[in-house]
């Protein structure tokens, strides 16, 4: 009986062990997590923390003093370069570890392995995705580049190293909270891990394309009507670099730039069964960013200011870390990439820096025909040549692996194929050539910034970068400026890799690398300023085809503002940057105004009137800027979403100035008739159509009292892991979106915001949706967000080290070498 | 006084070992604790109950309250699905209570064989 009783404690006590410490029953470990000495308490940082530390390690050489200050920012001070490294790893993966990895094994497609599969297997498809398209394969070879700069293999070895350093010391106890809540343990740092972080921003700024859905459009339009939806030279475009005679373009390509005989009967109208599914990870269409710098001719100071903010995802943690390094050699502030060593965006003593995306197509695809089902050989100018094969084993939490074979030719990797298809019926085999799988050291781009002094050593480290392109933008303290659209990119002719190409005949090949020198390029124009919105860096003049999908809208009312400003100082700038004027109604508002009261409905009418008064701008509060939206996303649907339903493939949408242009141009616009109805619609029968439509959901929020135009957009700010909402923040009150300057969407936006006047000592602003600590149990963690909603700025304060006692610095970490 | 005395050494050898040892460990101290501290098995199960009751919530408290319950209001929004940081600690000490409780009936049990 004694005995009895016994087994069955002793069995309740295992049992209730083995219920709190695993996921077979309950679905998290709630012992292992909610003990106070192991779990999630942990992680709950005293809001008096003290960041002091003295701390020493074998992979110092010297001595490193941090000072933070009272936002977490940590200014670190180096005898020598390494160590400055070491420490900003170190430092990296103290308040970002969790984040550092996460994005890293997305880049690797191993979401799978700390995920599971996912609904609908989506995380595993992402994954496979990620494989299939090479990142892993890129990122070796960049590892291989870049070990061959000795400057580089230092800087990132002793990155690695710093990471390392942290994670050895790091007791279980304070792992970050994302480790415990998913159950499992950070991997070693690597220079290979910082490559692939930087792939994966080559895949966010240079892996988008549409190419697949324009062959569609391509096989199924006719050649006017696809040049009339899908045109790339949009009337309001004002390029980054207009053709001058200050800055003329090269007069002719470097090299032959003439198509392929074959091309007509190929390629243009090349028809093919289209291709059904579309691959639902792509970047998104709305990476992007504004940059401009202003010359002393327009400031009041007479000194240039830069300023950048770059439009990305926006998550918790953030992207972006603040920091300095100072070493005897150079002082850089800015935002950096936990990841990554250097800063990325932001400034020294005699330069400041930033970008926004080139957008230039570098991603083409090329059809190939396989010998047999062994997929060795393909055909390739008449003769069978061999492929090689790449095993990808991708674990999947909770379930056995999947291996998927990948098949590489001279193209590159074949994305799809029967096991990854793009149509449902017939196979398709599809290669893809992208710039990213090339060998390049572009961290080198970033080095070379943090220690440049002028323009030349600018130009000098900016040649560095050749995937993703960017505008990179420069204002320095004695005064010059300039603009570069700088990447290797392919020197294409019209259309060349819009849609599918023969992967056969290797006329189709790219015709080389544009010449670094014919790159688009403005330096110290006599107009007073450079500036660059994501918009085509150049007009139908420039002698290379530079791809086809470009906004417009922010570059425009850029170039407009900064055209008539003088006297300008750095608060102009701010206040620039979160302008929410919405220039694409402006051109709208003639063309909506032609509705006829008498064809509405009775609450329509009301909000005819709504939009009648409106400012234009999509500001806080503004019911009119919601108006405006919905209607015009319904007349977009109304005038093309019937020929499009017709043809019932994925298909690319028309850009966000095709239709106001058209229409502008032309209001007979050959879409305006609804061609599923006899009737013959005119474009007022549209426009009140649309308001009708729209008219229904904008009751809908009118009666949710969302009709003010931030919470009809409800900007958020999701956790990483997009599935934890208390670690994410939502309804955040702000307003601007897609074709602003505060282009500030629903998840996406301006992920830095930096103004900097390059007076002596640097006069500088920034901020960021987040906070320094990745902890979601810090008051750091987001305690910058309402301040970024609201449209302010933190100081930036690039620190002397003889300034260690001022009040700023709340806290020092001494790193000593043992 | 026994009763307070294996409440309080439970406690204290439960706090001790997690230092070092995985969170289980506080069913090893309450088993040993029980087995040494001579109890009715009822009186044993309330001992090893209460210490780690009191042990985690008490801790489970302190912890939060210097973090302005920041951590506690998102967790508890992740585990109980409402903001209750209170909530969130009674439950961290029932586990605790649970697991020490049964281990101590157990050493209690163990004892009398």
């Amino acid at each position: 009986m004694r005995f009895l009783s016994l087994a069955g404690a002793l069995l309740a006590t295992i049992g209730l062990i083995y219920l709190f410490d695993s996921r077979q029953v309950l679905p998290a470990p709630l012992g292992q997590l909610l003990s106070p000495q192991h779990g999630i308490w942990q992680n709950a940082e005293p809001v008096n923390a003290s960041f002091n530390e003295e701390l020493s390690f074998p992979g110092l050489a010297g001595e490193v003093n941090v000072y933070i200050d009272d936002r977490l920012v940590p200014h670190v001070f180096a005898a020598r370069e390494e160590d400055a490294y070491f420490v900003q790893g170190f430092l990296h993966a103290k308040f970002r570890l969790w984040q550092m990895e996460f994005q890293t094994h997305a880049a690797a497609g191993r979401l799978s392995e700390i995920l599971g599969e996912g609904p609908d297997s989506r995380i595993l498809q992402y994954d496979r995705s990620m494989r299939r398209l090479g990142m892993v394969y890129a990122a070796e070879k960049s590892v291989r580049e870049m070990e061959k700069s000795p400057e580089s293999k230092r800087q990132y070895e002793a990155y690695a190293n710093g990471v390392n350093a942290y994670i050895e010391q790091l007791p279980v106890s304070q792992l970050p909270i994302e480790y415990k809540l998913l159950g499992y343990y950070p991997e070693k740092w690597s220079p290979m891990k910082t490559a692939l972080f930087l792939k994966y921003m080559s895949y966010d700024l240079a892996g988008g394309e549409d190419d697949l859905e324009f062959t569609n459009a391509r096989d199924n339009l006719s050649g006017m009507d696809f040049e009339k939806l899908f045109y790339y030279l949009a009337d309001s475009l004002k390029p980054i670099v207009p053709n001058t005679a200050e800055t003329p373009y090269p007069a002719a390509a470097a090299m032959d730039l003439t198509p392929p005989a074959s091309a007509d009967s190929l390629y243009f109208s090349f028809r093919n069964d289209s291709i059904t599914i579309t691959n639902p990870d792509k970047p998104n269409r709305e990476n992007g960013s504004n940059n401009w710098a202003v010359a002393g001719s327009k400031t009041k100071s007479g000194r240039p200011i830069l300023s950048n903010d770059p439009h990305l995802g926006l998550n918790l943690p953030s992207l972006w870390f603040e920091m300095q390094i100072t070493t005897p050699e150079f002082s850089a502030y800015g935002a950096t990439f936990p990841g990554s060593p250097n800063v990325i965006i932001g400034f020294n003593e005699n330069i400041s820096f930033g970008f926004t995306n080139a957008g230039r197509d570098v991603k083409d695809y090329y059809e190939v025909t396989y010998q047999d089902a062994s997929r060795s050989a393909y055909l390739y100018n008449g003769e069978w040549t061999p492929t090689e094969k790449r095993v990808e084993i991708i674990r999947v939490k909770g379930q056995p692996a999947l291996i998927d074979t990948v098949v590489y030719t001279d193209w590159g990797p074949v994305m799809y194929d029967e096991h990854f298809r793009v149509n449902g019926e017939k196979i398709r085999n599809l290669a893809v050539r992208w710039k990213a799988h090339d060998a390049s050291n572009d961290g080198l781009a970033f080095y070379g910034l943090n220690h440049a002094k002028n323009y030349d050593e600018y130009l000098a480290a900016i040649k560095n970068l050749t995937c993703p392109g960017q505008n990179c933008i420069f204002a320095s303290r004695s005064g010059d400026i300039a603009i570069w659209q700088q990447g290797e990119f392919p020197a294409k002719w019209r259309r060349q890799g819009d849609f599918i190409m023969p992967g056969s005949d290797s006329s189709y090949r790219w015709k080389g690398m544009i010449p670094q020198s014919e790159n688009p390029h403005m330096v110290n124009p006599s107009r007073g300023y450079v500036s660059s919105a994501n918009q085509l860096s150049v007009d139908g003049s420039y002698p290379y085809y530079t791809g086809n999908v470009f906004p417009v809208y922010r570059g425009y009312i850029i170039n407009r503002m900064l055209d008539s400003m003088q006297q300008i100082i750095p608060g102009d700038m701010m206040r620039m940057q979160v302008d929410n004027y919405n220039v694409k109604a402006e051109f709208a508002r003639d063309i909506l105004l032609r509705t006829n009261p008498s064809d509405l409905d009775e609450n329509a009418r009301k909000y005819l009137d709504m939009f009648r008064n409106w400012d234009l701008r999509s500001d806080v509060g503004s019911e009119g800027a919601t108006v405006f939206e919905l209607w015009w996303q319904a007349l977009q649907t109304a005038i093309w979403e019937d020929e499009f339903e017709k043809i019932g493939l994925p298909l690319p949408w028309p850009q966000e100035y095709a239709l106001v242009e058209s229409l502008m141009r032309d209001s007979a616009y050959s879409f305006t008739d609804n061609i599923k109805t006899p009737e013959k619609e005119t474009l007022e029968n549209m426009l009140a159509l649309a308001l009708n439509t729209a008219t229904d959901s904008l009751d809908k929020l009118s009666a949710e009292g969302r009709l003010a135009w931030e919470k009809a957009k409800d900007t958020r700010v999701k956790h990483l892991l997009k599935v934890i909402d208390p670690f994410s923040r939502h309804h955040l009150p702000i307003g601007g979106g897609k074709g602003m300057i505060n282009a500030t969407n629903s998840e996406h936006g301006p992920s830095w915001r930096m103004v900097v006047h390059m007076t002596d000592g640097i006069e500088a602003y920034g901020i960021y949706p987040g906070g320094q600590s990745g902890n979601p149990g810090s008051k750091y963690y987001d305690n910058f967000m309402d301040d970024w909603a609201a449209g302010k700025y933190n100081r930036l304060w690039l620190m002397k080290e003889e300034e260690r006692k001022d009040s700023r610095i709340k806290w020092t970490m001494q790193f000593r070498s043992s | 006084m026994k009763l307070i005395v294996s409440i309080l050494l439970t406690a204290l050898l439960s706090f001790a070992l997690s230092l070092y040892l995985p969170w289980w460990i506080i069913a090893v101290a309450a088993f040993a604790v029980a087995a040494a501290i001579h109890q009715a098995p009822w009186k044993a199960f309330l001992s090893g109950f209460l210490a780690l009751f009191l042990l985690w919530t008490i801790m489970a408290w302190w912890i939060s309250a210097a973090n302005n319950n920041i951590l506690a209001e998102k967790i508890s929004m992740v585990i109980l699905k409402k903001d209750n940081p209170v909530m969130l600690m009674l439950v961290t000490g029932l586990i605790g209570g649970l697991v020490a409780g049964f281990a101590a009936l157990s050493g209690s049990l163990a004892r009398k064989l």
